[in-house]
Parts: structure tokens; sequence; C-alpha cells
């Protein structure tokens, strides 16, 4: 895979981008191992994966959708979908 | 001996004694059972049946013996590492790959370079003196050095390094050595072998079977074994077996690239790293030039290589070794390293009755096999953690009690 084909800047090479890991969700109200899971543990299997990717030239961030074991973005991701509210 | 080579050469049949059997049927029940047939796998056999005396042993290995990343490395053993639990571990490994040729009976092409880990910056050069001083109060020989003596070591490098980033000292490590990675594993494999030790390449586990918290037996597509242990040392492959029982890692898969040059003549006797410019090298014992960079920067479980990959480690190597701008790379390839968040490995007991880890071996693997081997194979014949390895528990994500290896290589830091 040398291209992504963003829905929004179009079809950009790899190399424009950051890799910004998995896309996570901190638990709100937890105990420590809950907690220390949450910081440390990863979904590591070969699989599908939603991950952060930042393209530099025009600095802002993407969510997409890939396949880990065959290197194939399978959709980007709105990132209402990925929103969570900060606890007050 | 040539009148010997002679005679081979003129000879039909060479009967030549195999290294390795045919493979058998699986028996129904071991004691251990290995999963992963690399360096670690065939070490841990050799010393369970070896120092423990335990040989209903099964290696179970779903490609074939050394296939993984213990063919992929680019065979550099030393132990200047920068916490203590790491150079305590690592030399002792160090120093077991030193008698190995002799335990084996089988020429490992170990050889004694001198390892230079060179600085270009000011804040690069305080984290040698700091990696110095823990390595000297271990009693492992490492020390800065300064240009002259690299300029006098190494001649044929540009310390300049075409005026970028000169290089402003060095940490030496006289130790710093390389060796035949092949012949480890199959020297750690005839000799686990000759003690009874089962090895049975293209036999995939599937699964593994649990009753309550303790391992009964794998599944395998040769069909189910029942053992009372179960020890997992698959490296890049970690993620598909914990999975099987749902055990969560902070092991993510990065895949780290290498390759090397068409051989020439020898000329090159220490090994060169640069952790700023994210390259290592070392000529091999067939004249090529073994050269490696940083881990990929995304996940992915492939062994693919790429062009990115070999233009950018080639642009900073020429501005080491402008020679090198005419020599032809020859061959490219990945491997899949297992990277844990603190560069440290994970092994010994998990929360799973007879199921042990030996992983998290991202790009310092190959170093650990033989002292990995035998800490595990005492962790599986005590049923308690070694020593050595208790700072690398699984359950030091947990505690909060991480051991901060800055002193891998391959790894932005």
């Amino acid at each position: 895979m040398k291209v992504f084909d963003c829905p929004v800047i179009g079809r950009r090479p790899i190399n424009e981008f950051d890799y910004g890991g998995e896309v996570r969700r901190p638990p709100m109200d937890a105990d420590e191992t809950t907690w220390a899971a949450y910081v440390f543990n990863r979904k590591g299997a070969p699989g599908l994966l939603r991950e952060w990717w930042y393209h530099r030239p025009t600095g802002r961030w993407y969510v997409m959708e890939r396949d880990t074991l065959k290197d194939e973005v399978l959709r980007f991701i709105d990132l209402e979908e990925v929103r969570y509210d900060i606890p007050a | 001996m040539p009148w010997r080579l002679l005679k081979y050469g003129l000879k039909s049949s060479h009967n030549e004694p195999r290294f390795f059997p045919e493979a058998k049927p699986l028996k129904s029940h071991y004691d251990v059972v290995i999963i992963g047939g690399g360096g670690h796998g065939m070490a841990c056999a050799y010393y369970l049946a070896k120092e423990h005396g335990i040989t209903n042993v099964a290696v179970l290995e779903q490609g074939y013996i050394g296939g993984g990343n213990t063919g992929r490395n680019t065979t550099i053993v030393r132990s200047n590492y920068l916490t203590p639990e790491g150079v305590k571990f690592y030399d002792t490994s160090l120093k077991l790959f030193e008698d190995l040729a002799d335990d084996f009976d089988l020429n490992i092409f170990y050889s004694t370079r001198g390892h230079f880990t060179l600085a270009h910056t000011d804040s690069a050069l305080r984290t040698m003196r700091w990696r110095a001083e823990v390595n000297k109060h271990q009693g492992i020989d490492s020390e800065v050095v300064d240009r002259r003596f690299i300029e006098k070591e190494v001649p044929y490098m540009d310390l300049d390094c075409a005026g970028h980033s000169p290089v402003m000292g060095a940490l030496y490590h006289a130790p710093g050595s390389v060796a035949r990675h092949d012949a480890v594993a199959w020297g750690y494999a005839r000799g686990a072998y000759n003690r009874g030790v089962e090895i049975h390449q293209k036999t995939r586990v599937t699964a593994i079977r649990t009753q309550g918290d303790r391992v009964t037996g794998v599944e395998t597509d040769r069909g189910f074994v029942s053992c009372n242990k179960v020890v997992s040392m698959v490296a890049g492959s970690t993620p598909r077996i914990t999975s099987m029982l749902g055990l969560e890692t902070p092991i993510e898969i990065f895949p780290l690239q290498a390759c090397v040059s068409e051989p020439v003549k020898p000329f090159m006797d220490t090994i060169v790293v640069s952790g700023s410019l994210h390259v290592y090298v070392s000529q091999s014992s067939r004249g090529e030039m073994v050269m490696g960079a940083s881990v990929d920067p995304s996940v992915l479980h492939s062994t693919r290589s790429s062009f990115d990959f070999v233009e950018g480690l080639t642009d900073k190597m020429i501005d080491l070794f402008p020679f090198m701008s005419r020599m032809k790379v020859m061959r490219q390839w990945a491997g899949m390293s297992d990277i844990t968040p603190d560069f440290a490995p994970i092994m010994g007991k998990t929360p799973i009755d007879g199921f042990y880890l030996d992983a998290g071996w991202g790009t310092w693997g190959f170093k650990a096999t033989p002292v990995s081997g035998k800490t595990m194979a005492w962790t599986l014949a005590n049923d308690r953690n070694h020593e050595l390895i208790e700072p690398f528990r699984l359950s030091r994500f947990t505690d909060f009690d991480l051991v901060g290896e800055k002193g891998a290589a391959s790894v932005g830091h």
C-alpha cells in the first residue's frame, strides 16, 4: 500500500502521513487493573484496525479502518463516529 | 581440506547424515509443547533436555526451523544495554554464545568485531556516557570513545557524515559480535533432537485447550495433543497465539526490514550503528554488507519489503560510507517485530496455569537466543520465573513496574 485514497484530499502518497496508532476510548470510571490494561494493552492480532493517521501537509487527522494482514484501507471514518464526551 | 572436498565433489551420492529426521506422527501426550521452532524454541528444548532431563517435549513449527525472525535478523550479539536488568540478561547471553560452537560441535561463525554506536549530537553523547557507566558497573567492557579512536578503527567512514551530522564520539563495546543465525538454530535443534526432543515442522497450532484456568493441550492441523505445559516462542506471531486464549498483551507488530549488498572483499571488521541516522551495518563472513534500519512506522502483519526502505537506508548509508554508492543491493526482506512499550521482552508465567510466554522480542531477539532458552527451560521445569527474567514478567504492566530499556536498536526513543 503506497497511496491513501482520502475522500477529503484525494489520492495522497502514504509517506505524507504520520501514524497515530489504534483509535481507543479511555474507560471513564475504572479500577487500577482496567486502567493499566487501557494504558498498555493493544489489539495485537491481525485483522481490522481503526487507527489515527496525520496528514502533515494539511495538518489534519484522519481515522481509517485498515486490514493489518493485507495492508488495505477499507474505509475512512467520519470523526463523529469516534467522538466521545469528556466528563465534566 | 581440499583433498576431501575433491573426493566429495567426484562422488555421485553424498551420504551426509541428516541434520533433522523425517517427521514422525505426533504422540498423544507431551510434558511440554513448545510453539515455534526458531532459535528461542530450539534453545528452550535443548536446555530442557540437557539441564533438566525433560525430554518428552514437542517443538511445533508452522513453517521450517529458523525460517522466521531467527533467519531474518542482522545477527548482532552485544550486551551494552541501558538498564541493569537488560545488561545482566544480555551479558549472560553473550557469554553463552562464546561457548556454543564447542557445545554443538558445529561452527556458528561467531566473530568478535567490536561494536560502535555513533553519537552525532550532544544529547546522544550524554546517553552514551550514561550507558557506558551502567555497563561498567555491571562489569561490561564498554566505553565512550572520541573521533580520533573511531577514525583509527573505522578509517573508511566519513566522520563528517557528508557535513550533515558530524560524528562527535561513540559508545564502543569491544565484545560486540556477529554469528551465523541459521547455525545457532540448527545447532540447538540437533542437540535437542539427539537428547530425545521431537521436532515437528509444518505443524500449525490452531487452538489451545484449557480447563478452568489450566492448559490441557493444543489443537494442531495434524490433530490434538494433550500436554501439561505450553510455551509460546513465536515472536511476531505472538498475538495470534495469545488471542487463542483471550490473553491481552501490550505487544504490537511492526515490520523490521533489512538488506544485504553484493559480496565484496572483507574490509570491515567492526559493527557500526547510528541511532540518530537509524542505520546499522556489518560485513558478513560471505562479504555482503548486512544493513538494517528502524521498524516500519505502522502496524502490519506481513513480511513484505519495500522500496521506501532501501531508498531511506541507502541515503543515510552513503553519507557514512560514500564508496558504497557503487555497490548494489542484492536482497532485501522483512520480519515481524513484536514491540513492547518499554522495549524489553515479556517472559515467564502468565495468568493461565501451564501457559508460558517468551515474547516481545522486537528488534533484540537474536542476541538473547541462548539466555532466553536457558531461563525459560528453568522456568518451565520449576514452574516459577527465573530470577534473570523476573523483571520481564507480563504482570509488570499491571504493577506499573516497567523496564525502560532504551538501549534497544532500530527503534526510536
